[in-house]
């Protein structure tokens, strides 16, 4: 990653316009071409420095629902816990964290209930108690990070 | 919640996994779904303005950016004093996502929740010691939890292509700190 990767890293973290030629736009800001920036991004997609790059989606815009939520799961048996919950396709994210709740995943669904439905349905797979941590209010969400 | 028809669908479905990186990226997404391009764009900016797309742009990986620090302090304060620090404790640089959360108790009394990330330990503690300062008094108890490795991570999938296809799993759990 060189200077030029973090620029543009930086600037498209920002937002991306919707126009005819967009990467031109962009581009030019950054003093590129648009075929320089096209083959960086893809580079950049591909040895995943970029875990995405497109529109970011509300889930719960959307109808959908989402939540925090973590287990205590015993040492002995931690790889057959995250295999266990790896296997939902509801579970985004599954963090290892240094705590007594040393598990922590996030869940998307559909419909508000399908969450209290996958929490009933990890547990019983488990044996564990799942601790829901829906978000009560959200005060601020931004990712950018400056590279 | 707001109403979607069956073309923003489309269009959500086909950008899940990125915007194509084609020189006229609306284009090509309307060549794919049979749409005019105005249509596209017209429907994505709607997307846009009513929050359904947060914005558009790319995701770096934290760790690759050198950002290898990324704790979750956690916070016990007052209810009635949340709304207004949670407000504050956002709008800290540092911070990437801030949150109220319910308690557990006994066990878990925290109900704060600020994600922060630096590239040294030294700098996450300046970062936390600077939260515990703006809490003051109101602060009754606090933690922070490191990440130790990502066990997955799929990034939001929605709805109607969880539905299809369940998501895509990382294929090995990394490591992340040393």
């Amino acid at each position: 990653m060189d200077e030029i990767d973090k620029q543009i890293i930086n600037a498209l973290q920002d937002g991306f316009p919707i126009c005819d030629a967009p990467y031109r736009q962009v581009a030019s800001h950054l003093g590129l071409t648009e075929q320089n920036l096209i083959i960086r991004l893809k580079a950049l997609l591909d040895n995943g420095t970029l875990t995405r790059f497109g529109p970011l989606y509300n889930a719960e815009q959307m109808g959908g629902a989402l939540t925090l939520a973590a287990v205590k799961a015993p040492i002995e048996r931690f790889d057959e816990i995250t295999e266990i919950i790896n296997s939902f396709p509801e579970v985004a994210h599954n963090y290892a964290r240094n705590h007594e709740l040393n598990m922590w995943f996030v869940l998307a669904t559909q419909t508000p209930e399908q969450i209290q439905q996958t929490i009933n349905e990890i547990e019983q797979q488990t044996g564990l108690t799942v601790y829901n941590m829906p978000k009560n209010k959200e005060y601020f969400v931004s990712l950018k990070l400056e590279a | 919640m707001i109403d979607l028809d069956e073309t923003d669908r489309k269009i959500i479905q086909a950008t899940q996994a990125g915007l194509p990186l084609t020189p006229q990226p609306y284009q090509t997404l309307a060549e794919q779904l049979g749409l005019t391009t105005d249509d596209v764009m017209l429907r994505m900016s709607a997307m846009q303005n009513s929050g359904i797309i947060r914005r558009i742009g790319a995701v770096p990986n934290h760790y690759r950016l050198g950002y290898r620090f990324n704790g979750m302090t956690v916070w016990n304060v007052p209810d009635e004093t949340i709304d207004e620090l949670g407000q504050k404790v956002g709008q800290l640089e540092f911070v990437s996502h801030c949150y109220h959360r319910p308690r557990h108790l006994p066990e878990w009394p925290y109900n704060l929740f600020a994600m922060v990330h630096g590239k040294s330990q030294e700098e996450v503690d300046k970062q936390i010691r600077q939260i515990y300062d703006l809490l003051g008094d109101n602060n009754l108890g606090s933690d922070v939890l490191y990440s130790t490795k990502i066990l997955k991570k799929t990034g939001f999938r929605t709805t109607t292509r969880m539905q299809e296809s369940g998501c895509r799993a990382s294929e090995n759990p990394t490591t992340i700190n040393p």
